[in-house]
């Protein structure tokens, strides 16, 4: 049973994914970036994370797709992307290293090399239980000056999201770049 | 037919590695910054996996941290984004150059 929705969530997900990148329009790479991360809470599900796959649906799908979404409809991005290449042999290479990559991290992955010491920053709770408890208890006490600052970061994402989204009085530059 | 932590290893490396080759092939900025999210998506996985396979909640407030950098970045790019596509009518990375050498 826990193959079966494995197996039928990862293909899932790298479907999803693969979407993201071969999409021609935006707003159907964010679609599929969607469903790779609704199948990713499944995963999450899966490994006793309740909690965080709750904040991954409502962070992630809704928040941050719907972000994505808005920009790309406010903005009619919809246009096809140039294919001419400023740089010739990048994408081959691009591929090239990307195949290279896989093959590392699907190496150090897959066999049994990673692991590391168990129980470093306290013990998860017994199954079923979310872990809401053990993640409020490290949050709170050994990763509380992370936690304060994250507060910071947020409040001048927010700001800095403000000042660059105004409208400036600069007067400005439509010439098209050249080569587009 | 069990399922042991390197299933999901091997599943967050692959959608890093599509992430990544999207990131480098992809011109859109819009597609880029989603290629960054899918890449964050699949260090999360391999996050939450460490943290089952080790019983180490550590793992999982990682990832709760990684999701607020997420949510400020996509709220700060998102704005650079509209701020360069009012500028300049399109969003493609290879027309924006004015940092050039």
């Amino acid at each position: 049973m826990e193959a079966v929705l494995f197996f039928a969530c990862a293909a899932m997900a790298l479907a999803g994914a693969a979407g993201v990148v071969l999409s021609r329009k935006p707003f159907h790479s964010a679609l599929f970036l969607l469903l790779t991360m609704v199948n990713m809470s499944v995963f999450f599900l899966m490994q006793h994370a309740a909690l965080v796959a709750a904040i991954q649906i409502v962070v992630y799908a809704s928040a941050i797709i719907v972000l994505f979404l808005f920009v790309i409809t406010l903005l009619g991005v919809d246009q096809r992307e140039s294919l001419d290449e400023t740089l010739r042999w990048q994408r081959s290479l691009a591929v090239g290293l990307g195949a290279l990559l896989a093959v590392e991290v699907v190496a150090l992955g897959g066999r049994e090399w990673a692991t590391g010491a168990r129980s470093v920053r306290g013990e998860l709770d017994p199954p079923r239980t979310g872990n809401v408890e053990a993640l409020a208890r490290s949050l709170f006490t050994d990763f509380i000056w992370a936690f304060e600052v994250t507060a910071v970061l947020l409040v001048i994402a927010v700001v800095g999201g403000v000042v660059l989204a105004r409208r400036s009085r600069l007067p400005v530059d439509r010439t098209p770049a050249e080569g587009s | 037919m069990d399922i042991t932590p390197s299933y999901y290893l091997v599943l967050g490396a692959m959608l890093f590695t599509i992430g990544a080759v999207g990131l480098l092939v992809r011109r859109n900025a819009l597609v880029m910054f989603m290629c960054v999210e899918l890449m964050l998506n699949a260090v999360n996985l391999t996050f939450v996996t460490f943290a089952d396979a080790l019983d180490d909640i550590g793992g999982q407030v990682i990832v709760f941290f990684t999701l607020v950098v997420a949510a400020a970045e996509v709220a700060v790019g998102l704005a650079l984004i509209v701020a360069i596509f009012r500028r300049r009518q399109g969003v493609t990375a290879d027309d924006v150059h004015l940092l050039e050498g």
